[in-house]
């Protein structure tokens, strides 16, 4: 019972721990608090919903393709919104705010358009089969989505690490203004960041759908306080942080569902929020940074 | 004096409407409070539920008179507010904004699993006690009490913490005190606020206290600007007349609005009624 509990535990919160980390990243390089992100998430969901629904495509072929368009959506987005703010004194509350309505913009679009209800993939969309190991079932859809999860994450932190496009893309978090006196193309490099967030995103919306088989146009929003959580336990732009956090508040919820109550996990997830933010408000694994005037 | 055929007419119609410029135009004082000193605070609805709610107990359950609810209604919200204040203050900018809304969301997980204050169906049949000219008068008093200060010293202190923390420090300005003095105020304006709402509409559900209303109430007063304290209240108006505009055409309300919010910040920086106090020299 445990052992299972552990392992819905761990899938969900890789999930979270994806979704995390194209949260963190964007607002690590750009310094921005991207409140459109959860879009993304619900788009990368509908555009595979559609792949696979209108145009009978596998699963396997429609999670790529679905996440390569919801960072296509982000690069758009992104651009309409974010360049006009990055040199304000006030960018931070200032791309908050300008992300928040086109947010409730979008997301209103969205249902006027689909609808509110849920909506699910085609049965057959993924095999139901099962494997058991030591008493743990992991099922077809799970074991998509730890694979995916693991890749996407491998390949993320690869490219951070070891490529020219990595190094940019850090240069700039440290600092844009120098990073685009050294040669690097600042306007395309954040196009790229976007576009890596948005895609990671839409593959976390894709797997949540999945795996519990529900999509609707607002399932962003509630994804969007877990990022929260997530990201400032982890520390704000920490990647390894938002790992880390993504993977326990997945196996915090999961337990405190099975063995508190299913109503409490969003509140547990806020109280350790909370904790976090009086105790460790740099995260907790972040270095506190003085203030300066 | 009577009141002429039509205007009584007019008056019923839109009472609720009428209502709600009211309320949020409290609201909207609420969060000119916080943000007038520097900080992005965003416990406003946290503030409005816990008002909301309280009152709604105490007339319903304990049969408190109307003028002894309301400000009872602000107890609750400012023992939060001093709660939550002390450790929050260590905190600014973003990491403020997602604490605040990270309390609200736990207060909201609250009232759903707590079946007293009727779970996630909230509570019904709450007497309709709030009155026009109630709202009104608090909102007028609310609205001249701010000028006051803010045309005081206090006022300038104020400013001056916003503009620029670290300086308004060196000068001698208490920043602390004074943050937590605003969010104090904010928790009464907003309190009052949530317990009019709830004895105007005799039905209030958790949905109403959570991140949504949170981010309404912030655009009423980014739209606005915070440079007075009409502002802010006429951002608020604005927001709420002209969904009313577009009744017809529900869905594309909501868009509306975002577009709205998202061309206001692009494009007006200090709001549609930026302009600030005028101040003696001192």
């Amino acid at each position: 019972m445990l052992a299972q509990q552990m392992v819905n535990g761990v899938l969900l919160g890789a999930t979270y721990a994806l979704f995390a980390l194209g949260f963190t990243l964007i607002f690590g390089v750009l310094r921005v608090i991207n409140l459109t992100y959860g879009f993304y998430f619900s788009a990368g969901a509908f555009i595979a919903l559609y792949l696979t629904r209108v145009l009978g495509l596998n699963i396997v072929l429609a999670l790529p393709l679905g996440t390569i368009a919801a960072g296509l959506i982000a690069v758009l987005m992104d651009s309409l919104l974010l360049p006009r703010l990055r040199h304000r004194r006030t960018a931070e509350l200032d791309s908050l705010m300008v992300t928040l309505g086109a947010v409730l913009a979008l997301y209103s679009i969205m249902t006027a358009w689909l609808g509110p209800d849920i909506r699910r993939f085609p049965p057959g969309t993924i095999s139901a089969d099962a494997i058991e190991i030591l008493g743990v079932r992991l099922t077809a859809a799970q074991g998509l989505i730890l694979l995916a999860s693991f890749v996407l994450v491998a390949a993320l932190m690869a490219l951070m690490k070891f490529t020219r496009l990595g190094l940019a893309i850090r240069a700039l978090a440290e600092k844009p203004d120098a990073a685009g006196l050294m040669g690097i193309n600042v306007p395309a490099t954040s196009r790229i960041v976007s576009f890596l967030s948005g895609a990671l995103a839409g593959a976390g919306g894709i797997l949540i759908g999945l795996n519990f088989n529900a999509i609707q146009p607002y399932m962003g929003e509630s994804m969007m306080l877990r990022g929260f959580v997530v990201i400032i336990v982890g520390g704000m732009g920490d990647s390894r942080g938002a790992l880390v956090a993504g993977l326990a508040l997945g196996i915090i919820e999961v337990l405190t569902a099975g063995y508190i109550d299913s109503g409490l996990k969003e509140a547990v997830a806020f109280a350790i929020l909370v904790v976090v933010l009086w105790t460790r408000p740099q995260g907790l694994f972040g270095r506190a940074v003085g203030q300066r005037a | 004096m009577t009141i002429p055929g039509w205007l009584d007419d007019f008056l019923w119609t839109y009472q609720t409407l009428i209502h709600d410029l009211g309320i949020n135009g409290l609201l909207a004082l609420a969060m000119y409070v916080v943000l007038a000193v520097g900080q992005l605070s965003l416990g406003q609805a946290a503030f409005m539920g816990l008002g909301a709610y309280s009152g709604a107990l105490l007339s319903m359950k304990l049969h408190w008179p109307f003028a002894l609810v309301l400000p009872a209604s602000c107890v609750a919200p400012v023992l939060f507010a001093l709660a939550i204040g002390v450790p929050t203050l260590r905190l600014s900018g973003v990491y403020l904004a997602i604490a605040t809304i990270g309390l609200g969301e736990v207060l909201r997980s609250v009232y759903i699993n707590w079946d007293y204050v009727g779970g996630a169906l909230g509570l019904n049949g709450i007497p309709e006690r709030a009155e026009t000219w109630m709202i009104f008068s608090l909102l007028g008093v609310a609205l001249l009490a701010l000028f006051l200060v803010g045309r005081s010293r206090f006022g300038r202190a104020m400013e001056a913490m916003r503009e620029d923390a670290t300086a308004a420090a060196a000068m001698g300005i208490n920043v602390q005190r004074y943050h937590l003095m605003a969010l104090v105020t904010s928790a009464i304006l907003a309190g009052l606020a949530g317990s009019l709402g709830a004895h105007e509409a005799d039905f209030i559900s958790p949905g109403e206290y959570g991140f949504e209303p949170a981010v309404t109430i912030l655009s009423f007063a980014l739209l606005g600007g915070i440079g007075n304290p009409a502002a802010p209240v006429a951002g608020a108006w604005f927001l709420t007349l002209l969904p009313e505009m577009m009744r017809d055409l529900p869905e594309i309300r909501l868009a509306l609005n975002g577009v709205i919010i998202v061309l206001a910040v692009l494009f007006l920086p200090r709001g549609l009624f930026g302009w600030r106090m005028k101040r003696r020299a001192a």
